[in-house]
């Protein structure tokens, strides 16, 4: 086969910097590392499931959470006669920049430097730990403000912080609500999604020194505590750090889309900042964000324009913070890039919209996935980012419903990722189970005629066991029993359509 | 038209009369109905569960059990869906580009009921008679992989006799899922009550839907609870006349084959 020089660049996987270049073959790219940062549960996904479900208080408090999303989101996409011209745009940019990432990482790294900015190169989660953890360290200071992100609690920083004596204060609200409750965040942008005000308050009350004994649940009661409660840190504070929603590679311009202003405190105040960023995050041009800053805000918090996008390159002399430094992540993302259906979860912009819309997480809410990327993006995300068998239970955590891809401002078609996921999951097994000698056998029988209608004649012995009743036993061994335990199954005929039709028609098709 | 019915696996070994009736429905129209012996299973089962490889086989049968064939109906939008979507898509990635030829070609000859009526033989009004109160469930994959929109719902304005009611969140998934019904049984119990609440809330006699899997969980779920409220096919209701409730249709739970 002749390939064009042309050719043979589409075809190649890019790689970060870094990654380990070996020709086309990718296999044993590293994922991210077991025993740091929060993308794997301890528990599988119907297991924890099953006790969120129980949860009544959390079940109505995510009802209500995603239907008043949902329905602000619907109304302010239709707003756009060109919505899906938008998304397609936003994909393309995304698939445009994923095959070409390694030269706009080093073109952002070059960008970010000339403006007096240092770029650190993440391998994993520890590794960017220990670089984020020295840089704080050799500014003397044993306390940091963060801008909400999704990086930084991907990689487990805030402990990594706290275990080596420095504070890290969040200011984002919905953040600090999960910080001071000791809770876990539960929601791409509302981490607190799961709890409701009555139980914000009591959290307040516990937790924040100085809090207004007579304190209420009134929102604005509950943002105004918080807000004293941070303004005291923002001023103290001397370093911060932050994710990044975007950077342009041809500028170095990082920028931050947030609707609280924390983030412009943060981004604005300190005499340090650290953005911790994954390497997918970047678009090569400036032009490129116009795209997403119209997707984004719609799709997240149902905005059409977000309150503070606050965009920053490198250091300005005399404004802002005077040392810079963004740490670029990989952590499992360089493994997901050389999956070509998987890749297309790095065109994630973290909007939630797929959260939101999805039926299975309105109903068990975000801890029961088990990593800090719950929803339909996480079931895709996570287990690419770990590898599959060390979250082989969240490809399943989907009825396949396509919600998610009819929302998602970057159409990434999560359902035949999750799909596709699943086929690495059994492929990946080396002993035959239960589940797998089964649906061999039944694909035996699905392929031959003779052999599916003896299958189909077997299955109608079924009716037997119904002892004449409409509907089978509700008591039936497992796997029956997963299905019968809530729905009755209906008692299987005597004879199959095509078996009535042959019989009728005298054997003929 | 000669019209070739795919029975689908579940309906033909769980549900005959949704077959039944696809085909008195259309040779009523005035079509010649033909049923392929050798037809089985579309794959979907194996693909979605993550048995790509063995799909690969089950697809190679439906092919050649269709081989030739005018066009393809199944009562079914998801298996539908994954004859456009999944079968030749597994056989490319398995190497067999030959079938995965084939499996477009067929896929492209291949409808729902509700797209083959309205689109295909352009009738909406197909002569039907149901004194019943129905709602409607739009599927999953009949909504979102094959956009059938409101073709079922033209479909059932045009039923004598009967008299729809809309079903509040009516896009919401019901929970089946394939095996996402058994191996996450918790979570699909939950998203069933939802819409059989919201079923129970039309005062609905019958739920139908095009997919008669997701109509086994949502009759199974409410013939669990003894509810009353049926589910019944979209076929059956357009089988149905004032001569003839349609063969095999019955007036007890659905479920009740």
């Amino acid at each position: 086969m002749t390939t064009t020089p042309q050719d043979l660049r589409t075809d190649q996987t890019p790689l970060a910097p870094g990654a380990p270049r070996s020709g086309t073959t990718f296999l044993g790219l590293p994922t991210a590392p077991r025993g740091v940062g929060h993308l794997r549960g301890d528990r599988s996904f119907p297991d924890a499931a099953r006790d969120a479900l129980r949860d009544g208080q959390l079940r109505a408090n995510l009802g209500h959470a995603t239907q008043t999303i949902r329905g602000k989101r619907a109304r302010v996409v239709a707003e756009l006669p060109d919505w899906q011209q938008l998304r397609a745009a936003g994909s393309a940019l995304k698939a445009a920049t994923m095959a070409r990432l390694d030269e706009h990482l080093e073109e952002l790294e070059r960008q970010v430097t000339a403006r007096g900015g240092t770029v650190h190169w993440a391998r994993d989660a520890a590794e960017a730990n220990r670089i984020v953890t020295d840089l704080v360290r050799a500014t003397g200071t044993d306390e940091v403000v963060k801008v909400k992100s999704m990086a930084t609690q991907e990689i487990g920083l805030n402990e990594a912080l706290e275990a080596a004596g420095i504070a890290a204060h969040e200011t984002d609200l919905a953040e600090l609500i999960v910080q001071l409750g000791d809770d876990k965040p539960s929601h791409i942008l509302v981490p607190a999604i799961h709890k409701n005000r009555a139980e914000i308050r009591e959290i307040f009350l516990r937790t924040m020194p100085r809090v207004d004994a007579d304190l209420t649940d009134e929102p604005r009661r509950l943002a105004m505590a918080a807000r004293s409660h941070l303004r005291e840190r923002f001023l103290r504070a001397r370093v911060a750090i932050s994710g990044a929603n975007f950077a342009v590679a041809e500028t170095g311009t990082l920028a931050v889309v947030e609707s609280e202003g924390n983030g412009r405190m943060c981004l604005t105040l300190p005499e340090t900042l650290i953005t911790v960023m994954g390497i997918e995050k970047l678009v090569p041009t400036w032009p490129d964000l116009e795209v997403f800053l119209q997707l984004l805000p719609r799709s997240s918090t149902g905005e059409r324009m977000n309150p503070y996008t606050s965009m920053w390159a490198g250091v300005t002399p005399g404004d802002g913070p005077q040392d810079f430094h963004l740490v670029l992540v990989d952590n499992g993302r360089t493994a997901v890039l050389a999956d070509e259906v998987g890749r297309q979860a790095l065109h994630c912009i973290r909007c939630s919209a797929c959260l939101n819309v999805c039926p299975v997480y309105e109903r068990t809410g975000g801890h029961a996935y088990g990593s800090v990327y719950p929803g339909p993006i996480g079931a895709v995300l996570s287990p690419q980012l770990t590898g599959v068998e060390d979250n082989a239970s969240l490809p399943y955590a989907s009825s396949l419903c396509g919600a998610c891809y009819d929302v998602c401002p970057v159409a990434i078609d999560i359902p035949s990722i999750l799909v596709h996921l699943r086929a690495e999951h059994v492929e990946a097994q080396e002993k035959p189970t239960a589940e797998s000698v089964a649906f061999k056998a039944l694909a035996r029988a699905m392929s031959s005629p003779r052999l599916w209608r003896l299958a189909q004649r077997a299955a109608g012995l079924g009716r037997l066991l119904a002892r004449g009743r409409p509907t089978m036993p509700a008591a039936l061994p497992f796997p029956a029993s997963a299905w019968t335990r809530s729905r009755d199954l209906p008692t299987p005929p005597a004879e199959s359509f095509t078996a009535q039709w042959a019989r009728e028609h005298g054997g003929r098709s | 038209m000669r019209v070739a019915l795919f029975a689908t696996c579940l309906v033909d070994t769980v549900v005959p009369q949704v077959a039944r009736a696809t085909a008195v429905l259309l040779e009523r129209l005035g079509h010649e109905v033909v049923v392929p012996a050798g037809q089985a299973c579309c794959g979907q089962m194996h693909v979605n569960t993550g048995y790509r490889r063995e799909a690969v086989p089950i697809v190679a049968n439906h092919v050649r059990a269709f081989a030739g064939a005018e066009a393809v109906v199944a009562p079914s939008g998801s298996c539908v869906a994954s004859i456009h979507h999944q079968q030749a898509m597994v056989a490319r990635r398995a190497g067999e580009h030959g079938l995965a030829d084939e499996a477009e070609a067929l896929a492209a000859r291949t409808y729902e009921l509700s797209q083959f009526l309205v689109d295909v033989l352009g009738v909406t009004d197909v002569g039907a008679y149901y004194a019943h109160r129905v709602t409607y469930h739009p599927t999953c994959h009949s909504l979102r992989l094959l956009k059938v929109g409101d073709r079922p719902l033209q479909l059932l304005r045009a039923v004598r006799g009967l008299e729809l009611v809309e079903l509040p969140g009516a896009e919401s998934c019901c929970g089946f899922g394939g095996t996402f019904s058994v191996k996450n049984s918790d979570t699909s119990t939950a998203m069933l009550t939802d819409k059989m609440a919201n079923v129970l809330s039309t005062h609905a006699e019958v739920c139908t839907a095009g997919d008669s899997s997701c109509l086994m969980h949502i009759g199974g779920g409410l013939s669990r609870l003894r509810s009353g409220t049926r589910t019944v096919h979209l076929a059956e209701i357009l089988a149905s006349t004032e001569d003839a409730v349609s063969p095999d249709q019955t007036t007890r739970p659905a479920v009740t084959a």
